[in-house]
Formats: C-alpha cells, structure tokens, sequence
C-alpha cells in the first residue's frame, strides 16, 4: 500500500473539519476526491502536506510504510509526496529555475544521490517543459510572480514532473483554468501518470476527470468520504449535482 | 568619565605647527563646541536609540603614533577584500591616513590624493577653506565636534574635471585594538569637479580583542554632472564600535547613490546627509542591516531638498534576529525653494524573534507646495506560505528562511554595480544565513 488513511480527524482552530477519513491508494492508481464546498477536499490535501495549522486529533497516516504524521514537511516530499497548490504562492526574488534545482536536489540527497550538475539538470529541465508545454521565460522569473492563473498551474505540473513524486495530490489543479490550459494541465498529468506513481485528484467538477480518467472516485461531505465508486460515479454526480448524496447522507445521520 | 580630561589635555598637546590655519581654526571651534556639547546623551532626540556616551564609561585613547611600524603592506593586503588588489586603497590605521601604506594605481592627472594639511595650504586651499567643516551646521554634537577638534593626519580626495576613474577607491580603516581601546576619528574631504566619477568603497577592520571606537566623517562634494557611487560595508567585530557621518554636498547638478551594508560589529551608527544644493540633483540611498547577536545598527538619512526639481530615493532594508537592534530614522526636508521635489523613502523589515527590535522613525518637514513626498515603514514576519511552499517541494526549514532573506535583501544586493564587492557580499550574506 502506498498511502493509508485511517479514521483521520482534523481541527483548524478548534474546529473540527474531518471527521473519521479512510482511505486507500495503491501504486499506480489514480482517486478522485469530489464533494461540495466546505466538505473537507482541501483540508485533507494539507493535512497529507503537513500544514502546520491544522491538528490531527486522532486516526493514522501510513506513506511507503513510514508513519507520516512524524515527517516534516519537508521530509514527506523528499520521500515522494508532492502537492499541487490550488493558490501557488508568489515568492519574489527566488528564481524558479533555482528553486527547483535546490528541490531536486535536495530529494536526490534525500535518496542518497549525488547532486545534478548544472549541465545535467539543464537537459532534464527542457525534457520536462516540453511536457507541461511551459516557456524558460517564466523559469528565469521569480517563482510564480506575475504568473496567470494558467501558468501557474502549469508551474506546479512542470515541478511534479520535475521532482517525479511516489504520490501527487493535485488540489483543484482544474480551478480558474479556460479550456486550452485545462487540456495542457491534464495532458501534462497523463504523461506522469504510471504504474508506479500514483495519484489524488482533488476536484470539485466533473470536467477535469473527462481528461484525466480516475480508477476511483470518492464523495467526501462534512468531513467524510460517504461515497465510493468507479468513474461512473462522477457522471451521477455531475448530472444529479451533489444534493442527492447529501441528501441521502444527512438522511441517514438523523435515522 | 575619565575621557573628558584625557581628551582636554589630548587637545593641548597637539603639535601647533603643522596644520594650516584653516584647519587649526576649525579645531580651536570644535574643541570648544564639544567641551560645551560633551557627548551625545540618549535624551537628545537624534540619539534616542543609541546610548553612545554610556560607551565612553571605559577608556578609549587615541593611538600612539607607532602602530603602522608593526603593520606592513603584506599584513595589510591580507586584509582586502575581492577586487581590493586592483582598486585604489587608502590605508586609515587608528584612524590616520597613511600614505605610505596606501597604493594608488590611478595616476595623478586622474585622481588627486593629498594629506589634507598639505591641500589647505596649496592650491587646494580654496575648496578646503569653503567646505570642510561644513558637516557641523548639519551634525551638531560634540562626537561630531570631536573629530573635527583632533583632524590631523588627514585626506584630501580630488577628482579632476572630466576624469571619470574606471577603478574604484577604497578607504580601509584598520584599527590596531591588540593593547588597549582605541579611539580612531578618521577624517576626509572628497571633491567631485565637474563631469567626474568615483567609485568609493568603505570598509572596516578592527585587529585585536580590546574595543575599538571609530568616530568617522566624510566630506564630499559634488560639482555639475559628477557621478558617486559609495558603498560602505560593515562587517567588523562585536568590539567595534563606530559612529560614521558622511556628508554629501551636491553644489552642481550630479548623481549619487549611497550603499550601506551593515552585518556585524558592536554599536553602529551611520549619519548620512545629502545636500541637494542645485536644481535637478538625483540621489539613490540603500541600506541593508542583517543583524544577529547582539549587534546594533542605526541609520540616520537626512535629504535636504534646497533647490527645485531634485529626485530622492531611499530603500533601508532590516533583517533582526537574536537581541539584535535596527534602526532607521530618515529625514527629507523640502526648503520653500525646492518646488517640484520629488522625495521618496522606504523602510522594509523583518524581524525574526522576540528579543529583537526594530525602530522606523520617518520625518517629512515640507516648506513648498508643489512636491511628491512619500513614506512607508513596514516591520514584519517571514511570509508563512512561502515558507510552506519552499517546504512542501522539499526545502529544509533553515535554507527556506534563507532564500527568502536573500530575496528579501536582493532589490538592495543588485544596486551594487562593482562586481567582485556584490558577489563577495552575497557570500557573506549567505553565510551569515548559515551560521544564524
């Protein structure tokens, strides 16, 4: 097993936000989280990341069969598990391309490997940017600064696909993209996608997952997955809206 | 405080014969305004952040006059800094200008080094009779007055018409504290005709554990279309305390930008003045205080904007961690004159922990009624989500705090044009990241 999630309960300043999180991920699989606004997507995302602020009250996370919960931040993605922000963060005069050399390389000292050389480094860059189809303009600039909402997104792809992460949680990469950066994104995510990687999609819409084919799709609502299924189920959902699993689900909390 | 006699019989027994009488006048003058002043309490306003008279509770004494004979060239060279090997270098030990020590690489057509007495007397007389002293209706304290009271072993920095000096100037200041605390009071006059340009850096070295007192002041003057580039980086021991004034006089219409790096060293404080004396002058001033232990920076600007359509630009940067202290009170003055200014200043912080302070003090006093002014202060934190970010893609802790202290200090960094300084500061920079 890749990541295992069990009986998860998180709080942000007191408030509790996940409510019992169970879950599986194999190698080479890709999960979909879906659920309304409010129900937990994102908190679940950070929680996996490390965020300091939220608490972990209760359950266990086991990654690559270290307990994860006892990782930095930095340490979870050095041993493969990479977030894709929904906000990535605009950090002035910090240049992206060295960055990024300093993530990697901080991951292949992680691993016991040797640092890339420049001249290394350069070759795997441009690999890479044809990928995600992202220009050196925007990798000479500071991280992120100035970016569109597009290219954005497509800078975390071009890290993940710089950093080749065990696990991605991609946290609403879909959001604030029009229809040709969406195509790019997915596509970019397709090629990453093998068997021995696997990946979380965390969406509020359907429309990211016509791209990007789940194995699993899972329902999170008030802080619980209350619903698993194939990809069939994002279908049901997009075309019966959300209500009729939280209807069901607020149903059966009363009974 | 013991000084004050030291100093008075200090004073008597300066020898009478060699300075010209320019020079003599002003220290009969100063001498006596410091015995009226004494130095600067920390109830005086300007002072209020910076206790110096608590630090004369010891002795300082000036040096005696045999410390170059145990420093020779070699011993100093090991001293310089990159690129110092092919610059001009001004040797100041304890505080005295030695010409001996000293190599200029320019020739004599091209730049004018000369012991200030020997100006005063020659054909410099002039422009040492107008402008030195001239400081004293800025800085009025009796530290101030103190160094003019003891010039002596001055220079004299003259920059001819047109010479446009492609190797910079460096004044080296090396205080020899191996014996007892010295006070060294540094003194220079630096002349700009017109159409020149001069690249000057200032640096600092205290040798020995005793404690160290530099009491430091610059002159410099700017005639039409001349060209100053001045960086002055402070890097010396937490025994080295310095109170450094320079004075910029802007007579033509001409460029400056001023740099102060500030890294180490016991308590600093900079007093830097810009005369904006003819329409259309510009003028660029940066600061940059990375401060750890217990170390003590205080930067005092003062623009006075006496002519019209004159541009000022100020960017202080702080970063405190520790017990350290920085400070930033800058001053602009608009004279009734001065229409059309434009005066901007900026003081950006970080403050890193609890025991650290910080003080932005801006002071706007405008007499005209057509000017752009503005001022911003900002103390803060390290931006939480950068921090996250960097981590989440791997970045331990200690180097994402301090990539984004160097980003945070980088606007500040670029303005360096000399390179070998600026790549040298970087490292000391990044180092001084590392090891905090």
């Amino acid at each position: 097993m890749m990541l295992s999630i069990k009986n998860i309960h998180a709080n942000i300043e007191g408030k509790a936000i996940l409510k019992g999180i169970n879950l599986d991920i194999k190698a080479g699989e890709v999960h979909a989280i879906m659920g309304p606004n409010g129900s937990g997507k994102s908190t679940l995302a950070a929680v996996l990341a490390g965020r300091e602020e939220y608490e972990v009250t209760e359950g266990t996370i086991s990654f690559l069969d270290k307990n994860l919960l006892d990782l930095s931040i930095e340490d979870r993605a050095r041993a493969g598990l990479f977030l894709a922000f929904q906000y990535p963060v605009e950090i002035p005069g910090v240049s992206t391309t060295n960055f990024i050399k300093a993530a990697v390389n901080e991951k292949r000292k992680y691993n016991g490997q040797e640092p890339l050389d420049a001249l290394a480094f350069l070759k795997v860059m441009k690999e890479k940017m044809a990928m995600v189809e992202i220009d050196q303009s925007l990798l000479s600039r500071s991280i992120n600064e100035g970016f569109s909402g597009g290219e954005k997104k497509r800078n975390e792809i071009f890290q993940m696909a710089m950093l080749e992460p065990k696990l991605a949680i991609l946290d609403e990469t879909d959001s604030g993209l029009d229809i040709d950066a969406l195509r790019i994104v997915a596509n970019g995510i397709n090629q990453l996608r093998n068997e021995h990687r696997a990946i979380l999609l965390i969406t509020h819409y359907q429309r990211l997952l016509d791209y990007i084919q789940p194995d699993y799709v899972h329902v999170l609502y008030n802080g619980r997955i209350v619903k698993s299924g194939s990809k069939e189920l994002a279908l049901e959902l997009e075309e019966k809206g959300y209500d009729f699993i939280t209807d069901e689900t607020d149903l059966t909390a009363k009974a | 405080m013991m000084n004050t006699a030291y100093f008075k019989d200090q004073f008597e027994g300066l020898a009478d014969d060699s300075s010209a009488d320019t020079i003599k006048e002003l220290s009969k003058a100063a001498f006596e305004s410091y015995n009226h002043s004494g130095l600067p309490s920390s109830k005086l306003e300007e002072w209020k952040y910076t206790n110096i008279s608590s630090l004369f509770d010891k002795n300082y004494q000036f040096s005696k006059n045999n410390s170059e004979e145990e420093l020779s060239y070699t011993s100093l060279k090991a001293l310089n800094l990159p690129g110092q090997n092919e610059a001009n270098v001004l040797y100041f030990i304890d505080g005295r200008f030695m010409p001996d020590l000293s190599k200029i690489r320019s020739s004599e057509k091209e730049l004018v080094i000369l012991p200030l007495e020997k100006a005063a007397a020659g054909p410099y007389q002039k422009i040492v009779k107008e402008h030195l002293g001239s400081s004293s209706k800025y800085l009025k304290d009796g530290l101030h007055a103190l160094n003019t009271a003891f010039i002596q072993e001055a220079v004299f920095i003259y920059l001819p018409k047109g010479q446009q000096l492609e190797i910079p100037l460096y004044l080296h200041h090396v205080t020899h504290a191996t014996k007892e605390n010295i006070l060294s009071q540094p003194r220079s006059l630096i002349y700009l005709a017109e159409n020149s340009n001069l690249q000057l850096v200032e640096t600092y070295t205290t040798l020995g554990s005793m404690d160290s007192f530099n009491n430091e002041v610059i002159e410099i003057v700017l005639e039409e279309h001349a060209f100053l580039a001045y960086y002055k980086l402070q890097n010396d021991g937490p025994n080295a305390a310095q109170v450094s004034s320079t004075h910029i006089h802007q007579i033509g219409k001409s460029y400056v930008q001023s740099l102060t790096i500030s890294l180490n060293g016991g308590v600093i404080r900079n007093n830097l003045n810009l005369v904006l004396d003819a329409p259309g002058n510009e003028t660029h001033l940066y600061g940059l205080s990375l401060l750890k232990g217990n170390s003590h920076v205080d930067h005092h600007t003062l623009v006075d904007n006496k002519q019209p359509n004159c541009f000022s630009n100020q960017l202080y940067k702080g970063i405190a961690s520790d017990t350290a202290t920085a400070i930033f009170s800058g001053r602009i003055i608009v004279q009734p004159d001065a229409q059309k200014t434009n005066a901007y200043q900026s003081s950006k912080n970080i403050i890193l922990s609890d025991q650290a302070t910080i003080d932005a003090k801006p002071q706007l006093e405008i007499f005209a009624d057509d000017v752009k002014c503005s001022h911003g202060c900002t103390v803060g934190q390290l931006d939480e989500e950068a921090m996250f970010y960097l981590r989440a893609r791997g970045i331990p802790l200690k180097s994402a705090e301090s990539l984004l202290l160097q980003a945070f200090s980088s606007d500040v960094l670029t303005q360096i044009k000399l390179e070998p300084l600026r790549k040298h500061v970087e490292q000391l920079i990044s180092a001084h990241l590392a090891s905090s």
